[in-house]
């Protein structure tokens, strides 16, 4: 009896799987809905992007469920951060399909939240971190927000509980300037969690943060991915803070791109192979990875000076 | 007019200075100029614009002297200069990092080649008129109801256009990114605000002169920020603040033989320093309370 209550569902899903595949336009949300693991919530097939009329990738294959936790990794200037201006419609893909919760990019609205590059605010800034929060709400709306307004509760309770979430209540009231780098950035996750997004996607957001607040603020993001079932796709510069909460990445070099498990993509045949030049993978006595011969900058690796240096040109050139 | 002596009675005083229709004009142009200017100096603080600012500020000068030169409306020659001005730094901006604040060397040379060209407009007009003095540091005498009107108009205009854009437009200054990222137009806004800012800043040399408009554009809007960091009330505070200094700028001219300028600005500047004053007192306060109750809890322990 039991395998048979069993199968069923399993059955069920099969028969929607070929069914949900080939129908891009419309549906999809639903789709997710009520049948949990059905719908992608971000599909890439064939993706390649020109900028410059350089081809920077191209056949990028990418499948996100809810509550999966992606990296993009990869040397720098190779087209990371580019690979989310395209998922927020910002950057035309030159080739291939692309679907956010199950429509184009950029039409998806609040229901995906972005944290951008390496953002520090200066230190004189007067602004709180509890308004730059509120800022991800509704700062985009015209208009005064009238003070005696029905919503103007629930949404300070909205902002007062991200904030909570993310951890940062004990400085939200301080100006932001006078935050330090890790707590900036765990108010601006709130920033962007604030609309409750399906997809949250996060260019570097550990860059310029030291050891202790790299795992810290990793930790935080694996812990939303998974227990506020939010899919998230973060560009890393480093993939050993994030390794253990990782469902997937994608390795972009060369042109190309490999998806996979971490254990499956980050090892030396297949960077190999990506690099079409020797390449090796060591791991060191605890569980860090380090990528050897790899070229242009090293991407995995400890020294990020002059590697941002290098990753912001390459960024713009991507841009 | 005699030599009016200030009374501490300030009831006789406003009756005085407001017998005088050329004060009461200057007191409504005064608070007009001072709450617009205290609103866009608020953006433009937290913008970091001042440099876009002063250079706006010094191409009012021209603007009047052109006016004068050529005999048309000193309003048209502010509002006009200032607000092309905008036009033309917005458009110098164009293909930056949308909110980069840095402005080009060319800013710079702009701004000196008008400033030259407003001292020879000067030369030329051989009138009797205060010479250059008025335009730069301001002057209170002599503003129409006429000007007053206009004053007005054009300043309603500014904080009705701040009232619809002032969220995106503050989002688009703190966070221009992810503002971009969410649909806010952030390139608009920013060509908007210069413009909002010429004619805020058109408005500010009409009292100030072209040369102290800072002491209403910037003053008090530093001078809030300082104070607190809550959006809404630093802005109130701003518009508060720049309206109490003007005022009271005015009413020491009035009585006392030196320039409206002068007063304006010192009173600014004063107001700048005890609000430093006061937030460096408020820390060290702080500091002693968390010292001393660490020292009570280690007591304790």
């Amino acid at each position: 009896m039991n395998p048979v209550v069993a199968a069923e569902p399993q059955h069920n899903a099969e028969q929607q799987d070929p069914a949900s595949a080939p129908l891009p336009e419309s549906g999809a949300g639903a789709d997710l809905e009520t049948s949990g693991q059905a719908a992608p919530v971000l599909r890439l097939r064939g993706a390649a992007v020109r900028v410059g009329g350089r081809t920077l990738w191209s056949g990028v294959d990418l499948e996100v469920r809810a509550g999966e936790f992606v990296a993009v990794l990869g040397p720098n200037g190779v087209g990371k951060s580019t690979l989310v201006k395209v998922l927020l419609g910002i950057v035309p893909a030159a080739e291939g399909e692309i679907r956010v919760l199950g429509r184009r990019p950029g039409e998806a609205g609040s229901r995906v939240g972005y944290l951008p590059q390496r953002r520090s605010f200066d230190p004189d800034l007067r602004i709180r971190g509890v308004d730059v929060v509120r800022m991800g709400l509704d700062g985009d709306r015209w208009g005064v927000p009238l003070p005696w307004s029905r919503n103007r509760r629930e949404q300070e309770q909205r902002v007062d509980e991200v904030i909570e979430l993310v951890g940062a209540s004990a400085y939200a009231h301080r100006p932001i300037g006078q935050c330090s780098g890790g707590e900036q950035q765990r108010l601006l996750i709130a920033q962007a969690l604030v609309r409750r997004p399906e997809v949250l996607l996060l260019d570097e957001p550990l860059d310029s943060l030291d050891l202790p607040n790299q795992s810290a603020v990793a930790a935080l993001i694996g812990r939303i991915c998974h227990r506020e079932n939010v899919a998230v796709v973060m560009v890393a510069h480093d993939v050993n803070p994030i390794l253990h909460h990782l469902d997937r990445v994608v390795y972009i070099a060369e042109g190309g791109a490999v998806c996979g498990p971490p254990s499956e993509v980050v090892n030396s045949e297949t960077l190999t192979r990506l690099y079409r030049t020797p390449v090796e993978v060591l791991s060191t006595q605890d569980g860090r990875l380090v990528v050897v011969g790899q070229p242009e900058a090293p991407a995995v690796h400890t020294d990020r000076h002059t590697g941002h240096h290098h990753h912001g040109h390459g960024d713009r050139r991507a841009g | 007019m005699g030599t009016p002596v200030f009374s501490w009675n300030l009831l006789y005083d406003f009756q005085l200075m407001w017998s005088y229709p050329f004060m009461v004009n200057a007191f409504r142009a005064g608070a007009i100029v001072a709450v617009v200017a205290g609103a866009v100096g608020w953006f433009m603080v937290l913008r970091r614009q001042t440099f876009a600012g002063h250079t706006l500020s010094v191409v009012a000068f021209p603007g009047a002297a052109l006016a004068t030169l050529a005999g048309f409306s000193l309003s048209l020659g502010y509002f006009g200069f200032c607000v092309a001005a905008g036009l033309v730094l917005a458009l110098m901006r164009r293909g930056r990092e949308p909110g980069g604040s840095e402005e080009s060397a060319a800013t710079g040379v702009v701004q000196a080649f008008l400033l030259a060209c407003g001292y020879l407009f000067m030369a030329l007009y051989k009138g009797l008129l205060e010479g250059p003095q008025a335009l730069l540091f301001g002057s209170f005498l002599g503003i129409t109801s006429g000007q007053v009107a206009t004053l007005a108009v054009a300043g309603l205009a500014v904080l009705l256009a701040l009232t619809v854009l002032g969220r995106p437009l503050l989002f688009a200054s703190v966070d221009p990114q992810v503002a971009a990222a969410r649909g806010v137009p952030v390139r608009a806004l920013s060509v908007t605000f210069l413009v909002l800012l010429g004619v805020a800043t058109a408005e500010a040399a009409q009292i100030t002169g072209a040369l102290l408009v800072f002491a209403l554009m910037v003053l008090p809007a530093a001078t809030a920020q300082v104070l607190t960091a809550r959006p809404g009330l630093s802005l109130l505070l701003t518009v508060v603040l720049g309206f109490a200094v003007t005022w009271a700028g005015l009413v020491a001219a009035f009585y006392w033989p030196y320039p409206l300028g002068f007063f304006v600005t010192s009173f600014a500047f004063g107001l700048f320093l005890l609000a430093h004053v006061a937030r460096s007192t408020a820390r060290a306060l702080e500091r002693r309370r968390d010292a001393s109750g660490a020292a009570l809890a280690g007591g304790a322990a």
